[in-house]
């Protein structure tokens, strides 16, 4: 094989992949935000005794979780502007990973709240504090420390996930990185820094994530 | 009208269609501390859950100083108190349970303080020196700072109910509170109950420490089957059993077994 690596090109055209890269890691920052919210809510709805909102919830989450999440990039950004409902690219995405992680993170969110034993809401209870000061100060922040490890992997995935808006010309990391491919012809160079890129940013979220757990841990 | 501090009349508890409570009739006034003995599935627990609206219930009345608990009745209906008014009701008992239910991710001290911080809205300081001073109590003001990971069963029952009393409430509710303890354990705990009650204290505790019920209590009740089978004075109850199940009872307990 006579092929020689050359970085030299793509070096030059570094600072594009590092502003895809910022606009793949605000695309995650912005779903998972989101998506956190949506899966919250999703997650108390779906250990509901009420029919009306664990039902909705139940088929939202396996809808979601059964379609490829590409396959939802380009419906909502092709196919909803022929229902009227217009976004632009960035908007387009950002609605879909959410949408998306609501879905897997009201899992984690449920596996978590179940996790909690019904004793300490009653100890709650018990000393005279009302549903909401119970789920904010102790189901809520018990249910996050429990959930953090998962937490950290779900969000990983969606970061990786961003990587698919370039299927709708989103200028993110792997957009980038493409253009640069056509441009340079230095296929293999770029490939190996957009990659190098996406293991050295998921390791920095993986290290935040651990050390969040470690500050979090309950001493034992 | 007699001063009753807690008055339960004819209370009804189903679980479906099994009945667990089957017409309960009890008063208890300030001061007393009584043991409610019985074999499991008697529906003891029930009622003192039933106390603190951990339990609804199906029919009768329970009141603590003339109010009635959890339901009232409005136009000859019965219904359910919105949760503000029952969460305030709740604080008029304290309760301590089985498996201490101390909150993982606080402190001791945090323990003792979030019902004072958000339910009697003190600031951090009051609730931090009632808190001291209740650790200080139980015997566990040099593990404020402990998380309950970091304590045993018998400290951390005795966090639990330094934070069930720091709520002054006017009723204190035990629930086996030595039951999930090592044997070795069970005494610390024991200790700190009576010498709550030595400070007049009202307690109504669900025991299997027939000793100690014996010890502490100047009335006990009985539950057989959803009911009172007997009550009375501890003397009385333990040395002269009325009813033949009450004396099987005691024979199998470790009453019986001294």
């Amino acid at each position: 094989m006579g092929y020689t690596l050359n970085f030299a090109a793509v070096w030059r055209s570094f600072d594009l992949l590092l502003e895809g890269l910022a606009l793949s890691l605000a695309l995650a920052f912005g779903a998972i935000l989101i998506g956190a919210a949506i899966g919250l809510f999703t997650a108390f709805c779906l250990i509901s005794k009420n029919g009306f909102a664990r039902r909705p919830a139940g088929i939202y989450v396996t809808i979601i979780r059964n379609t490829p999440i590409l396959v939802l990039v380009l419906f909502t950004y092709f196919a909803l502007p022929q229902l009227g409902f217009r976004l632009g690219k960035i908007e387009s995405f950002v609605f879909t990973l959410a949408l998306y992680s609501g879905a897997y993170l009201a899992e984690v969110f449920r596996a978590g709240l179940l996790s909690i034993p019904v004793g300490l809401r009653e100890a709650g209870l018990a000393i005279g504090l009302t549903e909401i000061q119970i789920q904010t100060s102790i189901i809520a922040p018990l249910m996050f420390r429990n959930v953090l490890p998962s937490l950290s992997s779900t969000i990983i995935s969606l970061f990786k996930d961003t990587s698919l808006a370039a299927a709708i010309a989103v200028p993110e990391l792997t957009f980038e990185a493409r253009k640069i491919n056509v441009e340079t012809f230095r296929v293999i160079e770029t490939w190996i820094v957009a990659s190098c890129l996406y293991v050295i940013t998921c390791s920095i979220l993986a290290a935040l994530m651990r050390a969040l757990e470690r500050r979090l841990s309950v001493p034992r | 009208m007699p001063n009753h501090l807690l008055e339960i009349r004819d209370l009804h508890k189903s679980y479906g269609d099994v009945e667990v409570l089957k017409g309960v009739d009890c008063t208890m006034a300030q001061g007393d501390v009584i043991s409610i003995i019985g074999s499991s599935g008697s529906g003891k627990t029930t009622m003192l859950r039933c106390i603190n609206m951990l339990e609804e219930f199906q029919g009768g009345t329970i009141s603590i100083d003339g109010e009635e608990i959890g339901y009232e009745t409005l136009g000859g209906q019965r219904r359910r108190k919105k949760e503000k008014e029952i969460a305030r009701q709740r604080a008029l008992t304290g309760m301590a349970f089985q498996q201490f239910n101390l909150f993982p991710h606080m402190s001791a001290a945090r323990n003792v303080m979030l019902g004072l911080m958000k339910v009697k809205k003190l600031s951090k300081d009051e609730a931090r020196s009632i808190a001291e001073k209740w650790l200080d109590r139980v015997g566990l003001l040099a593990r404020a700072d402990h998380f309950p990971g970091q304590l045993s069963g018998g400290q951390q029952q005795r966090v639990a109910i330094a934070r069930a009393i720091a709520m002054n409430p006017r009723l204190m509710l035990f629930d086996e509170v030595t039951s999930a303890l090592d044997p070795e354990l069970v005494n610390e705990v024991l200790q700190v109950i009576k010498s709550l009650a030595q400070d007049g204290m009202s307690m109504l505790l669900v025991t299997h420490e027939m000793r100690f019920a014996y010890e502490v209590s100047n009335r006990v009740i009985f539950m057989n089957q959803g009911r009172i089978g007997e009550e009375g004075n501890p003397r009385e109850m333990f040395h002269k059993p009325k009813s033949e199940r009450l004396s099987e009872f005691l024979k199998t307990s470790s009453f019986g077994e001294r």
